[in-house]
């Protein structure tokens, strides 16, 4: 019995970290369910995916082979019709930017109710209860779906990857693809922002989030970098906003960092921001919210304001805070 | 051309507040135009004032007090609005991703839009998902963390020639065939503040209000696949060192930790 169908996550050769995470969720639930762990893997080089993705507790991978990179055409048509072959009792994905690209359509075709951005997974006696977060991360919530067979994306780094190596059987799937359905094309791919400046070289970031308000106070964190030496870096609002360039902009779409030192100033911690710098040695947080998620993964932490901390700072460096 | 943008009223949170069964307190909520949505209106918007004819009409799911909301989109330039509600949707604590595109799939159906431009997602629900599930369900082609799009291309062309914002500061381009629904990401654009005169003129204007009948929707259509069973505030793990005192002190104890962890000062 089919339990689970996964789909690896892979970019420009290389399967993302997501995709062993993935296959830890799905054991779960395969054990759960009592069946089977499968694992489709589409486009690219399947056949080495496919050899990274054989870990233990993986009974059978699907691979099918069409074209370098992701489309989600395609891979809305392979998974429609695997999903018909195996009538898996729950499709996990990742809630990666090609999962939302997918996965929704997937499971609109196949009329299965659809849960996104799982960060806990329950199945017992044929309820699946997921477990989410609301309004940015201040709250979880645990929601149970209604009957399967069921359709849910898990987000990156909740799930440890799996180990081992396993001894699924490798097969090629065979779609025929209808070239005519595909109406997107992806015509290739860039980096963004090189710029002057490399924040993935520096050892200290001073790094500003929305705390700061408006662009004119940025010269407040600049003095600090200047003072201190550091470099400067932000969260996705500032870039967004246009005060600073993308190549400063740290977390999931941005840059990861991992420098000896990270001070976030103002940044309230976001999942997506913490992707990109909870690899620095040393994570200093400056917020007024003492809840906010930075300080769970901080070392030291200032519950205050920054507009009073932050000149405080520069005074106590030598320097003299402009008055914003 | 027409444009149809879907834009959600969601509340935000204050810093402090308390949990009452499955739901945040009322008093502890504000409301807001969602985040994305105001970028997908810029874009609309950018695409109206760029081309000839082309009208750009506003949708959103939700109560009355949501015209606020949609009054924002229209003072910001969309030329109509349409608003859907109905008893069936207000008994649903939170409606999930099929109900939504199934929802927004019958104004589809009946405004018959080019391109649909929607938020890559909310920042109450957090689905991501309702641009997507709704061109599935409509038939349309899509993309989704759309940050860029070739406004000219598309007037001209017919194609969405569009950037896609991956993870780790990659873009993927892409041409996607109209008619299409983005799903829009935020820094797209820089989202205009809206006008006295705009503000006054969406007050005046009407909000075109539709129910599950109108729409030719069935009320089991609104049935939610999700039941909320908990809400609570996560656990915190912090094991950060606090450095207490008024601010000029936190700054000496932060100098003090800067300065012994070698990264500044000597």
């Amino acid at each position: 019995m089919t339990a689970v169908l996964v789909v690896a996550d892979h970019r420009r050769g290389d399967l993302r970290d997501v995709s062993l995470e993935l296959l830890s969720a799905g054991r779960d639930l395969a054990d759960a369910a009592g069946g089977d762990l499968h694992v489709a893997v589409i486009s690219g080089n399947v056949e080495s995916f496919a050899e990274t993705l054989n870990r233990e507790g993986v009974d059978r991978i699907h691979t099918v082979a069409h074209g370098e990179e992701f489309n989600h055409d395609v891979y809305v048509q392979a998974l429609t019709a695997l999903a018909a072959d195996l009538a898996p009792e729950f499709i996990v994905v990742p809630n990666s930017v090609n999962g939302l690209d997918y996965a929704p359509a997937v499971a609109t075709r196949l009329d299965r109710p659809y849960v996104s951005d799982a960060v806990g997974l329950d199945y017992a006696d044929g309820t699946l209860e997921v477990t989410r977060e609301m309004y940015g991360s201040k709250v979880e919530t645990t929601a149970d779906v209604a009957d399967g067979p069921f359709a849910v994306s898990i987000r990156g780094g909740e799930w440890p990857p799996a180990e081992g190596i396993g001894d699924a059987e490798v097969s090629e799937f065979d779609v025929d693809v209808d070239e005519d359905a595909v109406r997107s094309k992806v015509k290739g791919f860039e980096e963004v922002g090189g710029g002057d400046v490399d924040i993935s070289d520096a050892d200290f970031l001073v790094s500003i989030g929305r705390g700061i308000e408006e662009e004119e106070n940025l010269e407040l964190v600049e003095k600090l970098a200047e003072v201190t030496g550091a470099t400067l870096s932000s969260s996705r609002p500032i870039v967004d906003n246009g005060w600073l360039p993308k190549n400063r902009q740290v977390g999931q779409s941005g840059k990861q960092v991992t420098p000896d030192v990270y001070l976030a100033v103002g940044i309230s911690g976001a999942v997506q921001h913490v992707a990109g710098m909870k690899g620095a040695d040393t994570i200093i947080a400056v917020n007024t919210d003492p809840n906010a998620p930075i300080f769970d993964i901080a070392d030291y932490g200032i519950v205050g304001n920054l507009f009073d901390v932050v000149p405080a700072l520069i005074e106590a460096f030598g320097g003299e805070p402009p008055s914003v | 051309m027409k444009v149809l943008v879907t834009v959600k009223e969601v509340a935000t949170v204050e810093d402090d507040f308390e949990i009452s069964g499955t739901e945040i307190e009322e008093r502890f909520l504000d409301y807001d135009l969602n985040e994305w949505d105001d970028y997908a209106v810029e874009e609309a918007v950018q695409l109206a004032e760029a081309g000839d004819d082309v009208e750009v009409v506003a949708v959103t799911i939700g109560p009355e007090r949501s015209e606020e909301t949609i009054r924002m989109a229209l003072a910001k330039g969309a030329d109509r609005a349409v608003r859907v509600w109905d008893d069936a949707i207000a008994d649903v604590e939170l409606l999930d991703v099929e109900t939504k595109a199934e929802l927004l799939g019958a104004v589809v159906e009946a405004e018959d839009p080019d391109l649909v431009f929607s938020g890559v997602q909310a920042n109450d629900d957090s689905f991501g998902a309702t641009g997507v599930a709704l061109a599935e369900t409509v038939g349309f082609e899509w993309a989704a963390v759309v940050n860029a799009l070739d406004t000219e291309h598309v007037l001209d062309e017919g194609v969405a020639s569009l950037r896609r914002e991956l993870e780790g500061g990659i873009e993927e381009l892409t041409d996607v065939e109209l008619p299409a629904v983005l799903a829009i990401q935020t820094g797209i654009n820089e989202p205009r503040y809206a006008s006295l005169r705009g503000i006054r003129q969406a007050q005046s204007k009407e909000i075109d209000v539709q129910s599950l009948d109108d729409l030719g929707v069935g009320a089991d259509d609104v049935a939610s696949s999700l039941d909320v069973t908990a809400m609570y505030e996560p656990e915190t793990e912090s094991e950060a060192q606090y450095l207490d005192g008024d601010a000029g002190e936190q700054a000496a104890k932060l100098a003090d930790v800067l300065t012994e962890l070698g990264v500044v000062g000597e």
